[in-house]
């Protein structure tokens, strides 16, 4: 069943980070299928806690594939199986003990597209905390407002709480869903490309927040966009055709990559 | 040159043809005609029966008429309900009289006169030919008396009879008659109170305390008997005493009468407590007559039927198939929704799936009255006889839910409307988009949290479409609710002042079927056609609000989601 440790994974560079940092999420040896099609190809990966790691390669590269089965999206998807194993902060997340919900609550993830809830903003933030906290009003109004500050939102929105969150621009509504990612205090947060559907400004507003998040959550963000990864990622991996390429500090990745692909794609030549 | 023009013109009226303008005029054309066909009909039976309430001038008229010995001339009292005419042919050939036909006349023209006072001299309607009549006339003072049986009475008033003795003759009879039946009319609500209110309570709690008693019985509790018995002592007591006060107000309305005089000299005598109105046409105004018509319609609307449905009003049967919708409303959504939800989210998409999916578009066609048939089978006989068996012994052999009633006809209603729901609520799901779940889901909530706090909320306007389509249909219905719950007169409305308030077991009176009943099965269908036409309307008018208020809460759900399915 376990295939051989793909040899150019940077197995080396990934230990040496790692003996100086916490490790977040390890994963070994994962292979992923979509029916009889395989769409991630033995990877083991160690991503550090409180650091921003960014997935870069091209369209189909496994990326949010990967992404997903941090927090068992793909457990929705019919079909969908996996070998290998994921351990967050030492629990393997596969465990029948582990229940995917609660998984939830500590990995907490951000979409492509903003997806607030049609309803008021406080209530979208609040939605978390509701569904299996007994949250009291004042307290609630507290971690509300903790969140949207998290997310810098909140001085933009403190006046209008029970509006509508859809009335909110796109670069707002992100913000409010990270906000309401935040509220529930995961220990990690995954961005799937959480700024490909909005303007430069909005996304300069998200990337600042990335820098912000870092130091309490560990962050996870899967990227299209190459100098998004460079600025807001301690450490990079590039996936291509379901494989982990080449996973390092991200300098490192950028300035000195190891493999040809790596160059190549970061280069432009292909992707 | 000619055959260029004659080319083109081929060309032109291709190019037309190709361009799709026939198209649309074709769909404008239906599009008119369907909604040329709909406004028709509803100003038509507007028309027909709204206008029924409206105080016509009572007209006396003298005219021939050809009987077996020979021309008779009559003369009678009465209002001009309808008029047409006929071909002279067809009045020949069905015996129409010769004699009176002018030369050359080619239209003969008739007259339905409603000529009332039903018991001295029918029939109360009368086909008029034009040509028989020798003398027309609206003159003063004739009154109309709306009776509380035996319909309206036409005549002149000859004088008014008191109980103490009293006659009054000539111009004040009007006077006294208003004044008299004020002093009736208050009487009257207060023998309505009286029997509405604390008599039927009583009666109530004594059909209880009966049924107590039986079960005690039943139970082997003899020592709860004498306890029974000495509350049904009381309220026998309590009951007697009311009822006196009874009898004495239906004495207050004895002894007064009101003479009328015929167009024929006959007198016809009507006691006062018979007189529900009555007015004189000939003599009001514009104004006085609208009044009048506008009391006329709110009794419609809020009297309980009498003479066979015939007369009076139709409240029981507005407040049936209201409250009937309602309930029907109440039952058919968690059921279709809870259906749609397993269908769509639960159950695994295969063509298990599919096979049910394709059994319950199906069952929306099923004829409704094999819907009632499986109502009273399954629901009246089955359920309801079995819960009698259970929880009602006390009362048999009279049996209580093993009977049609209201609760049955809505399950059965429900039922049927139920495919609409699930079939509307599943689309509604399915637009959904799916990123809303995942947010939901990546928030550490379960399934059934997302369906209940995101997924059904945003699918509510969806099923609402359901439930609107399904009330639309349940309206209408009539042939099931025959066999599971309605009658042509109920003699208590489902919901009163006794404990529980609803009752659920009872029969109920429906619009739908009030149609039927006073059209079809009336006997006296001239009276009553006007009724048709007017509850008809009433119950079109009764869906589109039922409609408008479920198409308002949708409009506002819908404005909430707005954008976010985008």
């Amino acid at each position: 069943m376990s295939e051989p440790v793909n040899p150019n994974t940077p197995q080396n560079d990934a230990d040496a980070s790692a003996r100086t940092e916490k490790i977040s999420i390890k994963v070994n040896d994962l292979s992923l299928y979509y029916g009889d099609k395989k769409a991630l190809d033995s990877i083991s990966m160690e991503i550090p806690a409180r650091q921003a790691t960014a997935f870069i390669g091209p369209s189909g590269c496994g990326k949010s594939t990967l992404l997903r089965c941090f927090n068992r999206m793909n457990d929705l998807i019919d079909n969908v199986h996996t070998t290998g194993s994921i351990e967050l902060e030492g629990t393997n997340i596969h465990d029948q003990r582990v229940d995917a919900a609660q998984l939830r609550r500590r990995v907490g993830m951000v979409f492509q597209r903003p997806n607030p809830f049609p309803k008021s903003i406080y209530e979208n933030v609040a939605y978390g905390m509701r569904i299996q906290e007994s949250v009291h009003k004042s307290e609630m109004d507290e971690r509300v407002e903790w969140a949207l500050r998290s997310a810098a939102l909140w001085d933009e929105v403190k006046d209008r709480l029970k509006d509508s969150a859809l009335g909110l621009s796109g670069g707002q509504q992100q913000r409010l869903v990270i906000a309401r990612a935040v509220a529930i205090r995961p220990s990690v947060l995954l961005l799937d490309e959480p700024a490909s559907a909005l303007d430069p400004i909005s996304t300069l507003k998200i990337e600042e927040l990335i820098e912000q998040l870092k130091d309490e959550y560990t962050i996870v963000i899967v990227t299209h966009n190459m100098q998004q990864a460079a600025r807001v990622s301690d450490h990079t991996a590039f996936l291509y055709l379901g494989e982990l390429v080449e996973f390092d500090k991200t300098d490192d990745i950028f300035k000195n990559p190891q493999q040809k692909r790596t160059e190549d794609y970061i280069t432009g030549r292909y992707g | 040159m000619l055959t260029n023009t004659d080319n083109k013109s081929k060309n032109s009226l291709s190019s037309w043809w190709s361009s799709g303008e026939p198209w649309i005029w074709l769909n404008a054309a239906a599009v008119g005609i369907s909604i040329t066909a709909v406004v028709g009909l509803l100003l038509l039976i507007a028309i027909k029966g709204f206008a029924h309430f409206w105080p016509a001038d009572v007209t006396q008229i003298s005219y021939t008429q050809l009987t077996a010995q020979g021309p008779v001339s009559q003369e009678v009292y009465g209002e001009i309900v309808e008029q047409d005419s006929l071909p002279l042919q067809q009045y020949l050939e069905s015996g129409g009289d010769s004699a009176v036909l002018t030369a050359n006349q080619e239209q003969i023209t008739r007259w339905l006169i409603k000529t009332g006072n039903r018991r001295i001299n029918p029939p109360d309607f009368r086909w008029v030919v034009e040509n028989q009549i020798q003398n027309r006339s609206t003159p003063d003072g004739l009154t109309v008396i709306e009776r509380l049986e035996w319909g309206n009475a036409y005549g002149r008033l000859v004088r008014l009879t008191r109980s103490s003795g009293e006659t009054i003759e000539g111009a004040g009879v009007w006077d006294a008659l208003q004044e008299d039946f004020e002093r009736a009319e208050g009487v009257r609500s207060q023998i309505e109170e009286l029997e509405q209110g604390v008599l039927n309570t009583l009666n109530y709690e004594l059909e209880s305390l009966r049924l107590d008693k039986r079960r005690a019985e039943l139970d082997n509790r003899p020592d709860r008997i004498p306890e029974i018995d000495a509350e049904v002592a009381n309220i026998r007591a309590e009951y007697a005493v009311e009822e006196a006060r009874l009898r004495e107000l239906y004495r207050a309305l004895e002894g007064d009468s009101l003479t009328l005089a015929t167009a024929t000299n006959e007198e016809l005598v009507v006691p006062l407590s018979d007189i529900l109105r009555s007015w004189q046409p000939n003599n009001m105004s514009t104004l006085g007559k609208l009044g009048h018509y506008s009391t006329s319609v709110w009794r419609f609307l809020t009297d309980d039927p009498r003479e066979a449905n015939t007369e009076g009003g139709i409240f029981p049967a507005i407040f049936g198939t209201v409250l009937m919708v309602l309930l029907m409303s109440l039952l058919v959504t968690p059921f279709g929704v809870i259906a749609a939800l397993y269908l769509r989210e639960y159950a695994k998409q295969g063509p298990m799936v599919r096979l049910i999916r394709i059994a319950v578009n199906n069952l929306a066609g099923v004829p409704s009255i094999v819907y009632g048939v499986f109502g009273l089978g399954f629901f009246v006989y089955f359920l309801g006889g079995n819960l009698d068996q259970l929880f009602f012994a006390e009362s048999l052999p009279a049996p209580t839910f093993g009977t049609p009633g209201l609760v049955w006809a809505s399950l059965t209603l429900a039922l049927l409307t139920v495919p609409v729901v699930i079939v509307s609520t599943e689309e509604g799901l399915t637009r959904i988009p799916r990123s809303l779940r995942e947010g939901s889901l990546a928030l550490g909530a379960t399934k059934a949290e997302t369906l209940f706090r995101v997924v059904l909320p945003m699918a509510s306007p969806s099923i609402l479409t359901g439930v609107i389509l399904a009330v639309a249909r349940a309206a209408g219905e009539v042939a099931p609710l025959m066999l599971v719950g309605v009658v042509k007169l109920a003699p208590t409305l489902p919901l009163d002042g006794n404990f529980p308030y609803l009752h659920l077991e009872r029969k109920f009176m429906h619009l739908g079927f009030h149609i039927y009943d006073v059209g079809f099965q009336s006997p006296n269908v001239e009276a009553a056609r006007p009724l048709v036409y007017a509850t008809a309307l009433l119950l079109v008018i009764i869906i589109i609000v039922l409609n408008l208020t479920a198409i308002t809460l949708r409009g506002r759900l819908e404005r909430r989601y707005r954008g976010v399915e985008s």
